[in-house]
């Protein structure tokens, strides 16, 4: 079992409805948040792309967080969900450091915090909250082991990236490009 | 042209524009840690070939400082904990994988070591020294007649604290500037050469300051070479690194480094090591303190440098 994420850039229109989902399910403190959404505008007038990007953590395969993290406080869990167990953490910041993605941050209360895929949702059988209120339908979520998922189904048939895969971390959000 | 920005807003404090998640806590620990290490090696070294009486301070005075500065370095580290209440289960788990993990054992074992060797010394301080108990006595005379086998342990364990503090930065890939396995020796010398100039601070002896003024002028030397070859390392890198190498070519951190670690920190103080060699009379104080505080300096920019760099965004 290997959950991943597929985002469609064609699709999303950068509405933010992510963002306000997972805060909103995860109780997110004020001021934070565990996805975001970016915009990259590339070329010169006429000739501009832009390409709208909903991003989180992406559940590294080669996840440095869980090596440097001196406690065991990161970890992965059932299908490469990277966790942090809060009352293993130290609040060292160590994880911080070594995201490329800057996908973690320090919850107010002490211990490092960060998306997680919505676990107790994806156990039951849901969608992350974020893929699940999606206007467009725009993200995909599965398991990139079964060959039927709607996930392994649409990476077939799409071009696909991942953000910065030079820092060799293996990140397990896919954008459709 | 390219140009990002994030559509839902994303202001999270010490991340967003840039990582600030270390602050001075960090570069004193480091700083306290490669001095801890740079005393205990030579105290160390010198034990092992004998020269305890010829070589008072390296042995038997600056090792006096190594167990405050490594209780204070590992109080800057609780200082930077943000779930202080748990920071017991550093040493209750063993992560090899993670350099603050392991980092956290060699405090461990270095910090008893360094209080055992300066208290089997405390008696030559203090003639008066009561130890109260009569197992005391005994440990400490047991120290005394096997200073020579601790003193190899100590000796290499300081070299590993030394490298440590410089490898608690470098296994951070996401960090481009601190990305460099570089960095554990270039830490560990400059940890030498701190401790030496701290014993330069504490000896009397006219001889001694000479000899470890000697070794200073090699590790400056070595460390200068270290640098030069860390930033032809990035610039021979990947962009993120030659990114992280224009902070100090011409980027914001161009001055601070140049001026206090390049020159003030290592340079000056290697030009007038070089004098009181000739035979020049130089009051050695001088270059010592400025070694200090050039690898005090040192480890702040670095640690507020890298934390600049990164892949995104």
């Amino acid at each position: 079992m290997r959950y991943a994420m597929a985002i469609d850039t064609k699709k999303c229109v950068g509405c933010s409805d992510c963002v306000v989902a997972c805060q909103t399910e995860n109780n997110v403190p004020i001021g934070f948040c565990r996805d975001w959404v970016t915009e990259t505008v590339d070329g010169t007038y006429p000739n501009v792309s832009i390409e709208l990007r909903s991003e989180r953590c992406n559940h590294c395969d080669n996840s440095p967080c869980v090596r440097c993290c001196p406690t065991g406080a990161s970890h992965f869990e059932d299908g490469g969900i990277v966790l942090v167990t809060h009352n293993k953490c130290i609040g060292c910041g160590a994880c911080i450091q070594s995201c490329p993605y800057e996908a973690r941050y320090s919850h107010p209360d002490g211990y490092v915090d960060k998306c997680t895929f919505c676990i107790h949702r994806v156990r039951k059988g849901e969608n992350p909250a974020c893929v699940s209120v999606c206007p467009t339908s725009c993200m995909y979520f599965g398991d990139l082991d079964d060959p039927n998922s709607e996930i392994v189904n649409v990476l077939k048939n799409r071009k696909f990236k991942a953000l910065a895969p030079e820092a060799g971390t293996k990140p397990q959000i896919f954008y459709l490009t | 042209m390219k140009e990002e920005l994030f559509v839902s807003g994303r202001n999270i404090p010490n991340i967003d524009p840039y990582l600030h998640i270390w602050h001075w806590q960090i570069p004193i620990y480091l700083f306290l840690g490669g001095l801890a290490a740079g005393i205990l090696f030579l105290a160390g070294v010198y034990t092992i070939l004998g020269k305890e009486k010829e070589m008072q301070a390296t042995v038997k005075w600056a090792p006096f400082i190594v167990p405050f500065a490594l209780i204070i370095g590992l109080f800057m580290l609780f200082l930077d904990l943000k779930h202080k209440l748990f920071f017991w289960q550093l040493y209750t788990t063993i992560r090899l994988e993670s350099p603050m993990g392991w980092g956290a054992w060699v405090l461990m074992i270095m910090t008893p070591i360094s209080i055992i060797w300066s208290a089997s010394y405390i008696r030559e301080v203090f003639p008066n020294w009561d130890w109260k108990f009569k197992f005391l006595f005994t440990f400490e005379a047991w120290v005394i007649k096997n200073r020579w086998f601790i003193a190899w342990p100590m000796a290499i364990y300081a070299v590993i604290l030394g490298i440590y503090t410089g490898i608690l930065l470098s296994a951070f890939n996401a960090r481009p500037l601190w990305n460099t396995t570089i960095l554990g020796p270039l830490f560990l010398v400059s940890g030498m050469s701190t401790g030496a100039a701290c014993i330069i601070l504490m000896s009397k002896n006219h001889e001694e300051r000479r000899l470890i003024g000697r070794l200073d002028l090699l590790f400056i030397a070595v460390e200068l070479f270290f640098i030069v070859h860390m930033i032809m390392g990035f610039l021979a890198g990947s962009q993120v690194q030659i990114d992280a190498a224009s902070l100090f070519l011409g980027g914001q951190f161009t001055v601070p480094f140049f001026v206090f670690v390049i020159i003030l920190g290592l340079l000056l103080p290697a030009v007038l090591e070089s004098l009181e060699l000739i035979g020049y009379k130089v009051p050695i104080v001088i270059p010592a303190i400025l070694v200090l505080l050039g690898g005090l300096i040192f480890r702040f920019i670095m640690v507020e440098a890298g934390q600049i760099t990164r892949y995104l965004y």
